[in-house]
């Protein structure tokens, strides 16, 4: 969500496929340990790769605990606070077909950057209800927060610069898991 | 696809790309009018003036709703009651509203063009919802949502518009759009209210119901409006509606089982619908008045959202 309409070009690998599986292995137990269980516990992925990460979650949480729990997909882009500096905005649609009044939310996306995809996800999903409370989980933490918010799971922290992007490439979407540090092609 | 457009005037100037996103942007908001707190924040801040010449119940109420739900502020001017009453000209009423600042302004006028002119005069983004005999784009986009939520395509579809098409401005849009969009269109009705040339616009021409109804995926009734009568375009309310109003019989004997039966309302119950057809099965007619919320607040969204529709 945070790459401008310019070419990148790759600059380094950070986690190869098995390195993110691992890391996405280590999320799932972590969550479990976390809220002792899956009781209660209800997955929102931020479109689009959130929804993915929080999938492929959910399937690590099936396997170890045996427990099947809700998927949901949450558009922010009705949220977002600079409409006005992005051009003309594409709206995917919110899909969370159950209830999360009461519910502990895993919000999953998978790169937690400024903190302002976050801060609009919290206000769209308070829209929807109350839950019991809401965890935060970021696939790679890159740095640059403009707002105080905090991951309670991280894949991998990567420190980076400003001008680079980092890209979590999955399966689904690109073809491969990977996650990778990108430059701009101009420099 | 990105929408670069201020206003939202016709659907004949669209590209098939625009149509497309239109349609879309509306599907992905219509969750919103199923929850509990049904607003969100997207056009905070923004103004949305209906400007409304002509008695309109559906669509003023639907961009209504629609401006409140993405959290605009929305305020209604109907001609009576207002300046326009003490004489001032329609453009001198539409500056006076453009010098308050609005974000949007949705037009209804009984003259063609009246939407096209405020989008040259004033710098806020103009709607079209409803001028003259010439276009509605926001009802053919709202028919096309339901047709999508129905059939799940549009390519090669067929369609009947039946009645009073001379006159039809949501004929025309749909025209436009759904030709645009790899659909048959067939227009049919009596001779007095079937433009001459419509062959032009790519749709075919029935002078038969039972011909034009024949094994097509949707029925469109178009309203017969009373002063028709009057201006001796047809023969009677009785006859009109004995050759041209869709009965449960004329149904079954010639539609598809399938078949959608729309109508853009208010519909003359009796005249060109029996009640049986409006409130029957086939009828999408309500799906229609509620798809108009979600198209408007696309439209709005789209226009507005994005500083005023002009994309950095």
């Amino acid at each position: 969500m945070n790459r401008p309409a310019q070419h990148f070009r790759e600059k380094a690998q950070v986690l190869d496929e098995a390195a993110l599986d691992r890391a996405l292995t280590r999320i799932a137990h972590e969550i479990l340990e976390r809220n002792a269980g899956a009781s209660d516990l209800a997955f929102v992925g931020i479109r689009t790769r959130g929804v993915t990460i929080a999938q492929r979650l959910t399937a690590k949480i099936a396997a170890i605990d045996g427990t099947t729990l809700p998927v949901g997909a949450l558009d922010i882009t009705l949220y977002r606070d600079d409409l006005d500096m992005r051009g003309a905005p594409v709206v995917r649609g919110t899909d969370i077909p159950f209830s999360i009044k009461d519910k502990t939310v895993v919000l999953v996306d998978d790169v937690l950057f400024t903190g302002r995809t976050i801060r609009a996800a919290l206000d769209a999903l308070i829209d929807l209800g109350r839950p019991k409370m809401i965890q935060l989980a970021s696939f790679i933490d890159r740095g640059h927060r403009e707002l105080p918010i905090r991951p309670d799971y991280v894949g991998k922290n990567l420190p980076t610069s400003r001008r680079e992007s980092v890209a979590v490439r999955l399966r689904e979407h690109d073809g491969e898991d990977r996650v990778v540090i990108e430059e701009p092609e101009d420099v | 696809m990105a929408w670069t457009r201020k206003d939202l005037l016709t659907m004949r100037e669209l590209d098939p790309g625009e149509i497309q996103l239109l349609v879309e942007t509306a599907a992905s908001l219509e969750e919103i009018a199923t929850r509990d707190i049904k607003k969100v924040p997207a056009l905070r801040g923004k103004t949305v003036v209906n400007l409304f010449y002509e008695a309109s119940t559906r669509t003023r109420t639907s961009f209504e709703i629609a401006g409140k739900w993405l959290s605009a502020d929305v305020i209604n001017f109907s001609a009576s009651g207002s300046s326009a009453g003490k004489g001032e000209s329609f453009l001198d009423t539409a500056k006076t509203i453009g010098a308050m600042s609005p974000d949007v302004v949705v037009v209804r006028h009984s003259s063609a063009g009246a939407a096209a002119l405020l989008a040259r005069e004033l710098t806020c983004s103009i709607v079209n919802a409803g001028d003259g005999a010439h276009e509605h784009p926001t009802q053919a986009l709202l028919d096309l949502l339901t047709i999508r939520e129905k059939k799940g395509h549009f390519d090669g579809l067929s369609v009947a518009i039946v009645g009073d098409v001379a006159h039809s401005r949501v004929a025309r849009s749909n025209i436009h759009a759904m030709k645009k969009l790899g659909m048959t269109v067939t227009v049919a009705g009596p001779p007095t209210l079937i433009p001459p040339n419509v062959q032009e616009l790519g749709v075919k021409v029935s002078y038969r119901l039972d011909d034009a109804i024949r094994d097509v995926d949707v029925i469109m009734m178009l309203r017969l409006q009373h002063e028709r009568m009057a201006g001796g375009l047809i023969p009677s309310l009785r006859e009109y509606s004995r050759y041209w109003g869709l009965t449960l019989d004329k149904l079954s004997a010639q539609a598809r089982p399938d078949v959608l039966i729309m109508h853009p309302g208010p519909v003359n119950r009796g005249v060109e619908l029996s009640p049986e057809v409006a409130d029957g099965p086939y009828s999408v007619i309500l799906d229609q008045v509620t798809k108009g919320v979600a198209v408007r607040m696309g439209v709005l969204f789209l226009l507005a959202g994005s500083r005023g529709g002009s994309p950095a």
